[in-house]
């Protein structure tokens, strides 16, 4: 996961809030049918003949400006609805061009932005069903105090905006196919949404085997999706809901409403689970990931699939548990955090990897080209002053200072001039 | 970056005057060629340093460029230092206000575009004919100007925005973008109006300053710059390929065949899309259509052709030679080109539709920074250069045109001297000296009609090759 600010993606369930995302997107799909790939219009647009009278440019170049919902190559999203479930986060349903591909639940797409003229894609993880039937994406989007795009999404997020999309990605994060009969799903935080879409695109499939859906927040005002879970829940016999809160004093503060009925339903199902030592079947789950939270949502160790996407500390409780206990059930995990930037001296030398060719050397203060040529390289270059950006390479991962101004900056992909780049800390370029 | 010429090793002491306070400063790269391999630092820098310090005051040593006598080195390196604060200023107020000029120039080009080309459909109706010419022609100037160029320059490269990638930007012309990218970006830009390094003089195929020695090819100078005012697009297309060299029998066409491969592939392109497809579309109107098309790139051509002229080579823009230029510094550096460029005067549309390369001295001062900046900047530099007492050229564009035809029609014939020098050079041939002694008698009038020939012949040529 690359998600650097911290929005959650969600699906979105229609507007009235009833049930699943499946009624939302199937009223919307008529007025869609016009825009999607199928239309005669786009298929002429996605013609060879079509590409040369644009040449040299595409003809999405010219289509964002007559037709933005069209689109024959690039993926783009239209905003529908904005929807704030807490001061905190924004969901966002975006109705995607007919070159979207449809996703598998759990993967993660990244979203182009701008935000004062500067492009910004960050991931994040649908959390709507994936299902075919489901033909909008939702995402969640947690407000990050530092995050550029979390804070501008949450600010000025309307429908009718539209924003850049990649196709979806990651491969091991996703349900399995054929699916096990029982399926458990762990998510803190933001960490929700991904395994919330799993848990709706079983929901839709209609997966009969058991689900239990552990869930961890710091407080009941953090609960994303708190309605959805409920409404999930409810409906599904099979399905069980545990949201537990990690900071709330009191049983009362714990005792958030969607809760209960969240729980209710799997004390009374067959599938209850064993009681723990010093609760009763019915006890609310508290405290952090542990044994006893486990031994509710996966008693029995066969034919299951486990899935857990949160916090680094709740990802890493739950892979110990599981090889201390010895589990034979996979279990399959996702980071869900921002990335941590060290604080770097500006002079601060590290090690310079110059990853297409596979040398790494000890940063000496000069320019990356420079140290590129004395590693042995040849870099493409030209001026060596920083005008004619021949010398332009990739920024797999690090900062450098710009030897003119002095400032630091670069983020990964970014390209970068480095001929007047130093390494700062240590830095991958793609050389 | 180290600094390794900050401190050049030079035989002789008064040019050698390069102060420590220079060093901050990123030091004029050395050639490609010239560059030691590795590109180490050079060994004897520390001595040299230690030779010219003693010097003490080096404020009154003159400064390596023959055009401004009064600037010593420090005073080259102190202007340098106020451009650099200058670019600094803007660098880091890049923004919101960029990226929407930018993003409603190309709203405008693509509105044009598509419209023209709608228009054109109909080009049988002469209404139609004309308002779609000049539809399409302008996008066109938008598209390689204030779009292609600035965008190539990677201007906007902060923006982050795949479609205005300096480096993978493509235009709506003849020439291929990535050989642009090394002719002009790095050639020129870099070189600029160094006599014998930055091929912009001349295109390599006219005789554009008195340093270029003189032969009897050069008459046709005149005939050469029509023809190549008329098809420029084929004309950049063709500049990296260094044609110059056909005359003197050393192009290798086996090393180029690659660049010729892109080339064809792009002017293929071009062709197919305003010559052969927008015309057939139009059914029986397609004569109709091609005529304009062709116009509308010819107005194109036209016009860049003109303000690209009139950057460097009006009357008083200086002109720099290898050996001034050895050792420069960033600070010699910018004051070349301030000293190299000219700008044009006029109103905003006037700006945008030359891409702001009407502000050419703060577009070669500052090539990466936004162009619609240039005007704003402008008062900045002007203002340093009244304090530095150099010279800021500018004037309007059909009078700075004028100049430059008249620089071209001089240079085509040459002075008494300049022909005593082609009859001495040992590698003119018998037939040159008789040559020279029969066109020392003949009219000098024959020149433009033989040279305008022999321009039509040698761009067909060049075009074929392509």
């Amino acid at each position: 996961m690359t998600a650097s600010a911290l929005p959650l993606i969600l699906d979105r369930s229609a507007p009235g809030g009833s049930g699943s995302s499946a009624s939302g997107s199937g009223a919307a799909s008529p007025r869609r049918s016009g825009a999607r790939r199928g239309g005669l219009a786009q298929r002429l647009l996605g013609t060879k003949v079509a590409d040369a009278l644009a040449g040299p440019h595409d003809v999405d170049h010219y289509l964002e400006l007559l037709q933005p919902t069209w689109a024959v190559r690039r993926i783009r999203g239209e905003i529908v609805a904005v929807r704030h479930q807490n001061t905190d986060s924004v969901t966002l349903t975006l109705r995607p061009t007919g070159t979207w591909p449809g996703f598998r639940a759990g993967q993660h797409v990244e979203i182009s932005v701008d935000v004062d003229g500067v492009r910004h894609r960050r991931s994040y993880s649908p959390s709507a069903s994936a299902h075919p039937r489901t033909k909008e994406i939702e995402l969640t989007v947690r407000r990050h105090p530092e995050g550029v795009v979390s804070r501008y999404l949450k600010e000025h997020a309307t429908p009718g905006m539209f924003v850049g999309l990649s196709v979806p990605r990651g491969e091991d994060f996703v349900l399995p196919d054929p699916r096990p009969s029982r399926i458990v799903l762990i998510s803190g935080g933001s960490g929700i949404t991904p395994v919330l879409s799993m848990l709706r695109t079983l929901t839709d499939e209609g997966h009969d085997g058991p689900i239990a859906f552990l869930h961890y927040a710091r407080s009941a005002a953090d609960v994303l999706y708190a309605g959805d879970l409920e409404r999930i829940a409810a409906a599904h016999p099979n399905v069980a809901v545990h949201v537990v809160t990690t900071r709330d004093a009191g049983p009362s503060a714990t005792d958030a409403p969607f809760t209960d009925p969240a729980d209710a339903p799997l004390a009374g199902s067959p599938d209850a689970p064993t009681p723990g030592p010093a609760a009763g079947a019915r006890a609310r789950l508290t405290g952090r990931f542990g044994r006893e939270h486990l031994a509710r949502v996966l008693p029995a160790d066969a034919d299951a699939a486990a899935f857990v996407c949160g916090p680094g500390a709740l990802v890493e409780a739950v892979r110990s548990l599981w090889a201390d206990e010895g589990l034979a059930t996979p279990l399959r995990f996702e980071h869900f955090a921002p990335p941590v930037l060290p604080d770097l001296d500006p002079g601060q030398l590290g090690t310079v990897t110059f990853a297409g060719s596979g040398i790494a050397a000890e940063a000496d203060g000069s320019t990356l080209l420079e140290q590129a040529e004395a590693a042995g390289l040849s870099p493409v270059n030209g001026c060596r002053m920083g005008i004619c950006l021949t010398c332009k390479c990739t920024l797999n991962s690090g900062v450098v200072r710009d030897t003119l101004s002095g400032e630091i900056g670069g983020t990964p992909g970014e390209e970068i001039r480095i001929c007047v780049s130093a390494p700062v800390g240590d830095v991958s370029v793609a050389l | 970056m180290s600094t390794p010429t900050a401190t050049p090793t030079h035989s002789d002491d008064e040019f050698k005057a390069v102060p420590k306070s220079d060093r901050p400063l990123s030091p004029k790269a050395p050639d490609r060629e010239s560059r030691p391999a590795g590109g180490s630092t050079r060994a004897t820098a520390s001595t040299d340093v230690a030779v010219a310090a003693p010097g003490g005051d080096t404020s009154k040593t003159p400064g390596p460029l023959h055009a401004v006598p009064h600037m010593s080195q420090d005073m080259l390196d102190a202007f340098g230092r106020e451009m650099e604060a200058i670019r600094k200023k803007h660098l880091a107020d890049r923004g919101e206000r960029d990226a929407t000029y930018i993003r409603s120039v190309i709203k405008a080009q693509r509105r044009l575009e598509i419209g023209g080309r709608a228009l054109l459909e109909f080009a049988w109706v002469p209404p139609f004919w004309l308002a779609g010419v000049a539809a399409l022609s302008a996008s066109k100037i938008l598209d390689n100007m204030e779009i292609g160029h600035n965008v190539m320059h990677g201007q906007y490269d902060w923006m982050q925005d795949d479609e205005l990638n300096g480096r993978t930007f493509e235009w709506d012309t003849a020439c291929p973008a990535d050989q642009w990218r090394h002719s002009h970006n790095y050639m020129h830009h870099t070189h600029t109006n160094i006599v014998g390094k930055d091929r912009d003089i001349g295109y390599g195929i006219l005789r554009m300053s008195p340093d270029q020695p003189w032969e009897p090819y050069f008459l046709g100078n005149l005939g050469y710059v029509s023809a190549l005012a008329l098809l420029f697009e084929y004309g950049v297309a063709v500049h990296d390929l260094e044609t110059e060299e056909l005359r003197t029998g050393t192009w290798d066409v086996r090393e180029r065949l690659p660049m010729l491969k892109a080339i064809w592939d792009k002017v293929k392109g071009q062709a197919l899309k305003d010559y052969v497809l927008f015309p057939l579309l139009a059914g029986p109107g397609a004569p109709a259509t091609l005529t304009a098309n062709v116009t509308a790139n010819i107005v194109r051509n036209l016009w860049t052709f003109s303000i690209i002229f009139c950057g460097h080579f009006p009357d008083g823009v200086e002109e720099f030679t290898e050996e001034e230029t050895a050792d420069e510094t960033r600070g010699g550096w910018y004051v070349r080109q301030l000293l190299g460029s000219a700008n044009l005067t006029g109103g905003k549309l006037f700006h945008v539709m030359s891409g702001n390369l009407s502000f050419q001295i703060e577009h070669h001062l500052f090539p990466d920074i936004p162009a619609h900046r240039y005007a704003e900047i402008s008062v900045d530099v002007k203002e340093a250069c009244e304090r530095y007492g150099l010279d800021y050229h500018s004037g309007p564009l059909p009078y700075q045109l004028f100049t430059v035809f008249r620089k071209i029609a001089r240079l085509s014939v040459p002075t008494a001297a300049e022909l005593q020098d082609y009859v001495d050079a040992p590698r003119t041939g018998r037939v040159g000296k008789v040559a020279v002694g029969v066109a020392r008698t003949a009219a000098a009038g024959a020149k433009g009609a033989a040279g305008l020939i022999a321009g039509a012949v040698s761009s067909r040529r060049s075009t074929a090759a392509a």
